[in-house]
């Protein structure tokens, strides 16, 4: 289990899967999961569109990761932001249609770029990951007071000077960014699960900010490597251990929650 | 501190000095938020100024705090009372909390101040909208500011609570020195604790002391047609009496506390 | 030359594909319309466009067995559609993150399946052939089933209707005139899911969106008043997608090896810029700003 691939296998998606739960956390705050299924999905495009120019692949991902968060906040800012988010995602995938129909790329590098090649990845892709992983971090410390309050009560931030416009285009960049970071590795379709499943998990466990941000960093963790681990054992794709591994932790989470409650309340003197 | 408005609302001006308590009273739509959103620099005048401490326009620093009519807070959000408490302090800053001994002996000090500490270490999305909201005014007292504004504080909450937050205010203006703009749609549980009341009608606005303004005359003047303020059991009506004399046939809007029986 | 040559390439009416695309657009299109302009108002684009992904996952696993796609795409949306409405909490932010974790788990079953039918099947799977999808491959037999479960979905919806309408618009008014809530939310939910599988399978998960948002949300641009959106957005919704076919087919006319521009992607850039040019007017009169948070705010007169 521990030939050269599989330690690539380990560590990059470490890197991501720490990564992807700082950020899961933000984003199950600010309740954008769509955005966070939206901008990998459409950044998709972009590496179909590079592939057709000959440029490199993250390059493409990165240029349309960062055109639909600029189209989401856009848009957003005049309609409500689903519609926007819908419209988006639904344009860009237009566009990435169009390429592949001019492209003779086969089909097997659109799987790749969905659900991910985590048994594939090569050494010298571990350090533009480790790289965008440090720069997500990095913007995450940089805005995390504000960015909490925002994503809390945005009118008390608003009347404390936080503009919540300019929040909203941060994490959208910071999605932007992460998306750049994981589509490579995990693919679109699987980043998604690792930013909502740990982060959703892990605050049934604790009620403190900062400890449920660590904590969904762990499960992402324990969820990427267990899948990793498990994939190789029944050679079937690490893309359905992640997503139901993920989809597990959040059911063990919230029974978690409801059980705390219930023995709370017995615990509670009546009246 | 002067606000000269002109959107909805046309030459309002008013003042409120240090550790004063002044109430913004008017019904729903009458423009009170608004000018809410004015002080607070959100919201700009088509002419006019608000300035606070001398110096106008808008503020980065917390002079103002500020408590928002509705308090949505998601129940499973990881943020305890005492973490949203906190942000009060810092949460405009870059970079992660630094806890330190003196940032939590402030929380404790402002949550004994708004008689939170029994709840501070709860989740803040399942606490109720009166806890919730002594929250939300510990989270702006804790920066200090020279001038607390509240949207509707008593909208939800039943009598016994709304005298309770009444007198934590009072008190928190007396001992403080903080000047306090609260808005409300009904003037009566304010009525003892109000130094000034600013009464909003029809785009204008009268402000004086309760004395002063709550009286037939004046308020008649302000809705443009005859109103009967009428005292009873120690509150106060606000009664549309016959339309004046020679007054346009549009239906006058009610005043505020009309509906109060 | 005649212009009406020039405009529409030779051969476009009496070409059967074409045929086809224009029948099957214009009902997915109407369907779309009128489930979307609630999906607009009541905030669940997300849940609309999950839907298509989910659905994804259950038409590959239906392949997989040998059974018709169309089942397990309806099937396990249906079966999503109640588990997001189980865990779901009112607020917008719960019932997304309901809908991000069921879709999440589904994309897990995705993956397996694919896995699985290029394995032992060797076929390329339904997922991505689904998510593009495209409406001149349409077959003409499909016309039928597409016309029966249209009607079928805009049936739920007109016995929806009326307290669908109040739920969206005014919540708690709704809870007080004693409106089964639950019941009209998982119904609409259902008429959702049935909606977007229909439109998934036949037109492409891409084009599903685009026409479940878009032209609703350029209707409700135009128009506040629900029933007038409705009618709007279906005439946006077939008019677009026509015009879409039209451009797709034109190109491909145009260029030298037959290879013109997909016609999912032409639809959607249509989509867009109704929804665009809709949207300018409103910028240069009265400033109306959207609200993030409140699906029912953005209906109110400001």
């Amino acid at each position: 289990m521990f030939e050269t691939f599989m330690i690539n296998a380990f560590e990059t998606s470490a890197i991501v899967a720490i990564v992807s739960g700082v950020v899961g956390f933000f984003t199950v705050l600010r309740g954008a999961a769509f955005a966070a299924h939206a901008i990998p999905n459409g950044a998709f495009a972009g590496a179909a569109g590079a592939s057709l120019l000959g440029i490199s692949k993250l390059v493409g991902l990165g240029v349309f990761a960062l055109v639909g968060a600029v189209l989401i906040a856009a848009l957003g800012r005049r309609s409500r932001s689903d519609v926007a988010t819908a419209l988006t995602v639904a344009l860009l995938l237009g566009l990435g249609d169009l390429f592949l129909s001019r492209s003779e790329e086969y089909s097997a590098q659109v799987f790749a770029l969905l659900f991910g090649d985590i048994l594939g990845v090569a050494s010298y892709q571990i350090v533009p990951t480790a790289l965008l992983g440090l720069a997500c971090i990095l913007v995450i410390l940089m805005l995390y007071r504000p960015l909490l309050l925002s994503s809390v009560v945005p009118d008390v931030a608003e009347a404390r000077g936080i503009s919540p416009r300019w929040m909203d285009l941060a994490f959208l960049i910071i999605l932007a960014l992460v998306t750049t970071m994981a589509v490579p590795i995990v693919g679109a379709f699987l980043i998604f699960s690792l930013l909502i499943g740990p982060a959703a998990a892990a605050r049934a466990f604790t009620d403190r900010p900062l400890p449920a941000m660590v904590m969904s960093s762990c499960i992402a963790l324990v969820v990427v490597w267990a899948a990793i681990a498990v994939s190789y054992t029944t050679n079937l794709p690490v893309g359905f251990f992640v997503g139901s591994f993920s989809g597990l932790c959040y059911g063990l989470g919230r029974g978690w929650a409801i059980w705390g409650d219930r023995l709370r309340m017995s615990g509670r003197p009546a009246g | 501190m002067v606000l000269a408005g002109r959107t909805i609302l046309d030459r309002v001006s008013f003042t409120v000095a240090p550790g004063s308590f002044t109430g913004l009273i008017g019904s729903n739509g009458a423009g009170k938020t608004t000018l809410l959103k004015t002080i607070l620099g959100l919201v700009k005048p088509t002419s006019g100024t608000v300035s606070i401490g001398g110096a106008a326009g808008p503020r980065r620093d917390p002079i103002v705090g500020y408590v928002p009519q509705k308090i949505a807070l998601e129940p499973d959000a990881p943020l305890r009372a005492r973490d949203l408490i906190g942000l009060g302090l810092d949460g405009h800053r870059y970079g992660m909390t630094r806890p330190s001994a003196r940032r939590r002996n402030l929380i404790d000090e402002i949550l004994a101040a708004v008689n939170a500490t029994r709840f501070a270490d709860r989740r803040v999305g399942r606490l109720s909208g009166g806890e919730q909201q002594r929250v939300m005014i510990a989270h702006a007292l804790i920066s200090r500011p020279r001038l607390l504004l509240l949207d509707e504080p008593l909208a939800n909450l039943d009598i016994g609570s709304s005298h309770e937050v009444v007198e934590l205010l009072r008190r928190i203006a007396t001992d403080q020195g903080i000047a306090i703009v609260l808005t409300a749609h009904d003037m009566n549980p304010l009525l003892h604790a109000m130094d000034r009341i600013v009464y909003i009608a029809r785009g204008r606005a009268v402000s004086g002391t309760t004395a002063e303004v709550v009286r037939t005359e004046t308020l008649s003047e302000l809705y443009g047609y005859h109103v009967e303020v009428i005292h009873a059991a120690g509150r106060v009506l606000v009664a549309a009496g016959e339309a004046g004399e020679g007054k346009n046939a549009r239906t006058p809007p009610a005043p505020p506390d009309s509906q109060v029986g | 030359m005649d212009l009406s040559a020039i405009i529409i390439e030779p051969g476009f009416f009496s070409n059967q594909p074409v045929q086809t695309a224009l029948v099957v657009s214009a009902i997915t299109a109407v369907v779309s319309a009128v489930v979307g302009v609630f999906t607009v108002i009541r905030g669940q684009s997300f849940a609309g466009h999950a839907f298509s992904d989910i659905g994804g996952a259950g038409a590959s696993g239906a392949v997989l067995v040998g059974a018709q796609p169309l089942l397990g795409f309806v099937t396990l949306n249906v079966a999503a559609a109640g588990v997001m409405e189980m865990i779901g909490i009112r607020r917008a932010r719960g019932r997304d993150l309901a809908t991000g974790i069921v879709l999440g788990v589904a994309l897990g079953f995705s993956a397996l399946f694919l896995f699985l039918a290029t394995t032992y099947t060797s076929t390329s799977g339904a997922t991505v052939s689904i998510l593009f999808g495209s409406l001149f491959t349409v077959a003409p037999s499909l016309i039928p089933v597409v016309a029966v479960l249209g009607a079928f979905v805009m049936a739920l919806i007109a016995i929806l209707y009326r307290p669908l309408l109040l739920t969206s618009i005014d919540y708690e008014l709704a809870a007080v005139r004693g409106v089964p809530i639950r019941l009209v939310g998982i119904g609409y939910l259902i008429a959702l899911a049935l909606a977007v599988s229909l439109s998934s399978i036949t037109i492409g998960a891409i084009l599903s969106t685009a026409l479940l948002v878009g032209p609703p949300a350029t209707a409700l641009r135009l128009t506040k008043r629900t029933g007038t959106a409705i009618a709007v957005a279906s005439a946006v919704g077939v008019a677009a997608a026509w015009l879409g076919i039209l451009i797709s087919y034109d190109t491909a006319s145009w260029s030298a090896d037959g290879n013109g521009w997909p016609v999912s992607f032409c639809i959607v850039a249509v989509v867009f810029v109704f929804y665009v040019s809709a949207s300018f007017p409103s910028r240069l009169g009265h400033r109306v700003r959207g609200h993030h948070q409140e699906p029912v705010k953005s209906l109110e007169p400001s």
